[in-house]
């Protein structure tokens, strides 16, 4: 299964932190670093694939993607495929693309809860679920025309529902 | 900049970015300023104030509930910078409840993020998810089936399962597909939970939508890795679902990169992968799809090379099928022979994978693994070191293991520096060829690695020195330990070294260091003074230290010479006499009592040379025998064993078998095992163990131990029940310095020297003929270097004197070969056996191209059947098998198969053979092949020099190495 989708800058600055096995926020903070220093001490036109079980522990390996000033990094254990991983950054930074045109880092930072929308629709629990960006931009969109009209129809009840949620 | 430069942009289209995400300008603010932020330091201050500024925001009472999602959105990116935002996680949890899809999906988001599946709050959340379980709007479902996925434990569980059970019959397939995931990801958390549910997955698998029964694969690889034999009717199934994916039977919207469902595939190709593992008839069902898909793999694009490395995989695992094999292997070598270093990651992947079946595939690729071992890529690097631990055999462990020593020394990781270094032990112990190397070695690891390898490898080691290797020979035995004194003197300048090396040193210091009279008593009293001076050291190594320089006096004194104590070695037994700890007080004070005695009572406390003595344990403790007897008479309780006392079993073995392997080389009385405070106070030395033993109940560590190593040892219940037992576990070590268990070498030598005695006086033509042969073939191939051929030669062509080795030389010389004790690598290389590597060194030597196959090739041997004659009737058979194959002679030699006794025979009746038939061609001068001719020859007339070589070993041989690898 996939363990962690990570997006981050060249300095190491963690830009989307998604782990399927909680983490606490130290932790957290501490993988980052250790993949940031590796992935930092790698020179360019290298392969892909770095084996993670010091980090991750025993069994896991991760796969990058060196794009503009990010990094994209996926987690996964021996269950999966590593060219296949890499094919699936390719689905994800494609879907960003289609939806931000041109994307960019602050894209990413600012959109974070859209970034989440869309890896949640491409990985599920650490599995992968869809492959076709274009149906992952569907799903993204559909997400946000419901969104959008469940708003303005809940104006109304506003009240009620407010005083339900307490 | 141009990161400034965007949010310059962002800013002036307004709060547009925002229009789709309903964000703030005070988080734009954030962002900008955190982005603007020069040092860490600030970063934090900034993240601070913010958390500040939230805390007391969301605390406000009646804040519109879009300002909080706003609020909540922060926090998550403050967490995600490394602050603590628990005090928002209540109102994240509020926000689920929330009707708004938009606020109750930021709001799972959030507890997604924020939660730990034990986390307290999460009660608060289980009411929702079940009721947006039930909800209309699909999209509510969804999220609360991600937010499940994350959140239940084990214990809720049966709270959400009935709803999400449900929802596999949701009209929406993306729901059905997230719900099989969901029911998955239970498995995974708890895998009794849903164990009665395995038929509904079975079910999935003829979902009407594709991508529905895709999910359903992930839960099914998880069964069919716990137990494969359950799913092998589904065998046909998958068949038929891959090849309909595979003739792109599924709608185009599947497609990627104009491959047909390639993740679908690959899940598809890892299941069938696990249910044709070992099992010829299932495997016969998939060969058919397997080289359909390999037929149809586009290799243009990367997804599909990973469908085809998964197809390798596949094929890797199953029942091996020969054109299946073909097909892998041509993938492979396209692999190896991409630019890309991706590709060429997987294709030493798939190498290693597929030498396990075939192991002379290796061989036409060698300069591609030699490529990929001193490529820049670390990744690519490792993954070929673990292709060479996988392939390393008795002839190649010295190239293998000094390349891995170099490469560990090099790294700074010190995960991966353990992991080569009991890589680089594990070969050391079974494969070395001579002890001189297995101590080198070691040494190498230990100065580099010291600190981070198993203390048993130092134990074995100390073992290897002080018992020899198992033979009777005490003169090559003391030569061994008097050169591991040498080498640790000289190694104890070195400025620093890890304890664990130092402990070594000390104890064979103190054990030998005297042993040969090359060096003085002070000399040694006095280095090991320096070790703890010198040496940042612990106690254990004082200890050692200590142990030794009492060692050392005793011997002095045994002989009946006298003592003089240096100043320093003085004070450092005054130092340790006033140690803290009690064990360093009291071996000093051990020391100086021994100094009073006199010589008989010294020689009898430490006697010269005694470390291997068996120290007889009477674990039964028989000698109470009569004691027990007499209580029992006298009325008191027999002794009941623990287990029986308590009534329940496997109290006594629950020590891991790390543990007992750890403590196997240190002197363990079980009984000390478990202070426990026993009911009935009994006697406890009233067991007369003969009972215990047989009660010991094995079984729950067997059961442990077959986990961990069943795959590997096929040991089966006795055999590690015996291991398990009472007994001090040596017998790993025993088993890797044990006697030689091959001692047929010897007269297979003689007679292949008889055969060549009296001839030779035509062998020097022979020789220098070869040799311009040899140089004509080098010069063909400028382009590889020569360096990289000898290594790829030494990395592979050993497989070749593999099969010869084992049976010949092995790891210790055999006493019938006389002058070889001492230049043991000498010695190797002369034993009668690796004359075909020598043979064989030519052919490599032109391996880039491929030579022509042709019928000529076999006349030599046509030849020869006619020139040996019917009398020899054995030989003729064996030629004319061999004879068949004869242009890839090399190939049969390099087959990896065991070593049996037939085979090296056969092979030392060819080349016998092909020397007498270079006896006839001298006078018959038969017309050789175009190609091979001349290389036959130059191995023949090899061959014959190797045997005048290995009658009466000159100085020629270096010479003849020289030749050969250039």
């Amino acid at each position: 299964m996939i363990r962690a989708v990570i997006v981050m800058n060249t300095q190491g600055k963690p830009r989307l932190l998604k782990f399927y096995d909680f983490q606490p926020p130290e932790k957290q903070k501490e993988l980052i670093r250790s993949v940031f220093a590796v992935l930092s001490g790698r020179p360019d036109n290298v392969s892909n694939f770095v084996e993670a079980d010091a980090i991750f522990g025993p069994g896991t390996r991760l796969v990058y993607k060196h794009l503009a000033t990010l990094y994209f990094i996926f987690v996964f254990d021996n269950s999966e495929n590593e060219l296949a991983m890499l094919d699936l950054i390719q689905v994800f930074v494609e879907t960003m693309d289609r939806c931000f045109k041109n994307v960019c880092e602050l894209d990413i930072v600012f959109n974070f809860n859209k970034m989440h929308a869309i890896v949640d629709e491409i990985i599920f629990g650490g599995q992968v679920l869809e492959t076709s960006s274009e149906q992952v931009m569907k799903a993204v969109e559909e997400i946000s025309r419901l969104e959008k009209s469940s708003n303005s129809i809940s104006f109304v009840p506003k009240a009620v529902s407010g005083r339900f949620g307490r | 900049m141009e990161q400034l430069k965007t949010i310059g942009r962002e800013l002036a289209m307004g709060s547009q970015g925002g229009a789709w995400a309903g964000q703030s300008k005070e988080f734009l603010d954030l962002v900008k300023s955190i982005g603007e932020a020069r040092s860490k330091a600030e970063e934090d201050r900034i993240i601070l104030l913010e958390i500040e500024t939230l805390r007391r925001r969301i605390a406000e009472p009646d804040v519109p509930r879009r300002r909080m999602k706003d609020y909540i959105i922060r926090l998550v990116y403050a967490e995600m910078l490394g602050h603590d935002a628990s005090f928002g996680y209540i109102h994240a949890v509020k926000m689920t409840h929330d009707d708004s899809l938009a606020l109750k999906r930021t709001g799972y988001l959030a507890v997604t993020l924020f939660l730990s599946d034990d986390h307290d709050l999460i009660i608060l959340i289980i009411n929702t998810i079940q009721k947006d379980l039930r909800s209309d709007n699909y999209l509510i479902v969804c999220a609360a089936l991600t937010a499940a996925c994350k959140l239940i434990n084990e214990e809720t569980i049966p709270a959400v399962l009935p709803q999400v059970v449900d929802l596999l019959a949701h009209p929406k397939e993306a729901v059905r597909k997230k719900a099989v995931m969901a029911l998955h990801r239970f498995y995974q958390r708890s895998p009794s939970s849903v164990s009665h549910l395995i038929s509904n997955f079975r079910k999935k698998l003829c979902d009407n939508d594709p991508g529905v029964m895709g999910a359903s694969l992930y839960p099914l690889f998880d069964f069919i890795t716990e137990d494969v034999n359950s799913y092998k009717d589904l065998v046909t199934s998958f068949v038929s679902v891959l090849k309909q994916v595979a003739e792109r039977k599924l709608p185009k919207t599947y497609d990627y990169h104009q491959m047909p469902a390639p993740f679908i595939q690959i899940k598809l190709l890892k299941i069938l992968a696990l249910l044709g593992s070992g099992d010829k008839q299932t495997s016969g069902h998939i060969y058919n799809v397997l080289s359909d898909i390999f037929r149809k793999c586009e290799t243009s694009s990367n997804i599909g090379n990973a469908v085809l490395y998964e197809c390798i995989c596949c094929v890797s695992s199953i029942y091996p099928n020969a054109k299946l094999m073909d097909s892998a292997i041509e993938a492979t070598s396209k692999f190896l022979k991409s630019d890309s270093h991706n590709l060429k990651y997987m294709g030493i992947d798939s190498l290693g994978r597929l030498i396990k079946i075939n192991p002379d595939i290796a061989e036409e690729h060698q300069l591609a693994v030699i490529d990929c071992l001193e490529d820049p890529d670390d990744t690519l690097k490792r993954k070929t070191f673990e292709l060479l631990y996988k392939m390393t055999k008795s002839s190649n462990v010295e190239v293998i293991v000094d390349r891995m020593i170099d490469y560990m020394i090099s790294i700074n990781d010190n995960h991966y520096k353990t992991e080569i270094a009991s890589r680089c032990v594990a070969l050391a112990e079974q494969f070395a060829p001579s002890n001189q190397w297995f101590i080198q070695t070691m040494n190498k690891v230990f100065e580099h690695a010291g600190d981070l390898v198993n203390v048993r490898v130092a134990h074995n080691l100390m073992r290897l020195i002080s018992e020899g290797f198992g033979e009777d020979d005490e003169g090559a035995d003391s030569q061994l330990r008097s050169s591991a004194v040498d080498s640790y003197l000289r190694i104890l300048g070195e400025p620093k070294l890890p304890s664990l090396f130092l402990q070594v040193i000390c104890w064979v210091l103190g054990e030998y260091g005297t042993a040969d009279g090359k060096y003085a008593v002070s000399y040694i009293i006095g280095k090991l003074c320096d070790v703890t001076e010198a040496h940042l050291c612990n106690d254990t190594v004082k200890a050692y230290a200590i142990s030794a320089i009492m060692k050392i006096c005793a011997f002095e004194i045994a002989a009946g010479r006298k003592v003089e104590m240096l100043p320093e070695c003085q004070s450092f037994i005054d130092e340790l006499s006033a140690s803290h700890s009690t064990d360093l007080q009291q071996r000093a004070y051990e020391l100086q009592a021994l100094l009073s005695l006199d010589s008989q009572a010294v020689g009898s406390v430490l006697p010269l040379d005694a470390s291997c003595e068996d120290i007889e344990v009477d674990k039964e403790l028989s000698f109470l025998n009569n004691f027990v007897q007499q209580s029992i008479e006298m009325g008191a309780n027999p002794y009941l064993p623990e287990s029986e006392q308590l009534g329940m079993s496997g109290v006594s073995n629950f020590r891991s078998p790390y543990q007992q392997e750890a403590s196997s080389h240190t002197l363990r009385f079980e009984a000390y095992e478990l202070p426990k405070p026993s009911s009935i106070p009994v006697i406890p030395q009233a067991s007369v163990l003969t009972q215990t033993r047989d009660l010991v109940p094995v079984p729950g560590t067997t059961y442990y131990r077959e986990n961990n190593l069943g795959s590997k040892l096929p040991t089966g219940p006795e055999a590690s029940s015996a291991d398990v037992g009472i007994k001090l576990r040596l017998d790993g070590v025993q088993k890797k310095w044990g006697k030689p268990t091959y001692s047929s070498s010897s007269s297979g030598a003689t007679s292949a020297e008889k055969t060549t005695n009296g001839i030779g006086a035509h062998q020097d033509g022979i020789r220098s003929q070869s040799r311009d042969t040899v140089y004509d073939s080098r010069r063909q191939q400028p382009e590889v270097s020569a360096e990289k051929q000898r290594l790829a030669a030494s990395l592979f062509s050993s497989s070749a004197s593999k099969t010869e080795k084992k049976p010949t030389s092995g790891q210790r010389m055999p006493k019938g070969s006389d002058a070889n004790a001492e230049k043991s690598s000498v010695a190797r290389s002369v034993s009668p056996g690796n004359s075909e590597v020598k043979t064989a060194a030519p052919d490599l030597l032109d391996f880039g191209e491929p030579v022509p196959i042709s019928a000529p090739t076999i006349d030599p041997f046509k030849e020869l059947e006619g020139l040996i004659g019917p009398a020899q009737a054995v030989i003729d058979n064996s030629i004319t098998t061999s004879g068949v194959q004869a242009p890839d002679l090399m190939a049969t030699l390099y087959m990896d198969t065991p070593p049996s006794g037939s085979r090296s025979s056969s092979s030392g009746l060819v080349s016998e053979g092909v020397y007498s038939t270079d006896k006839g061609s001298h006078t018959a001068k038969p017309t050789p092949a175009v190609k091979k001719g001349p290389n036959l020859q130059d191995a023949l007339g090899k061959d014959a020099t190797v045997r005048q070589v290995g009658v009466t070993p000159t100085g020629n041989n270096p010479n003849l190495f020289r030749d050969l690898l250039g």
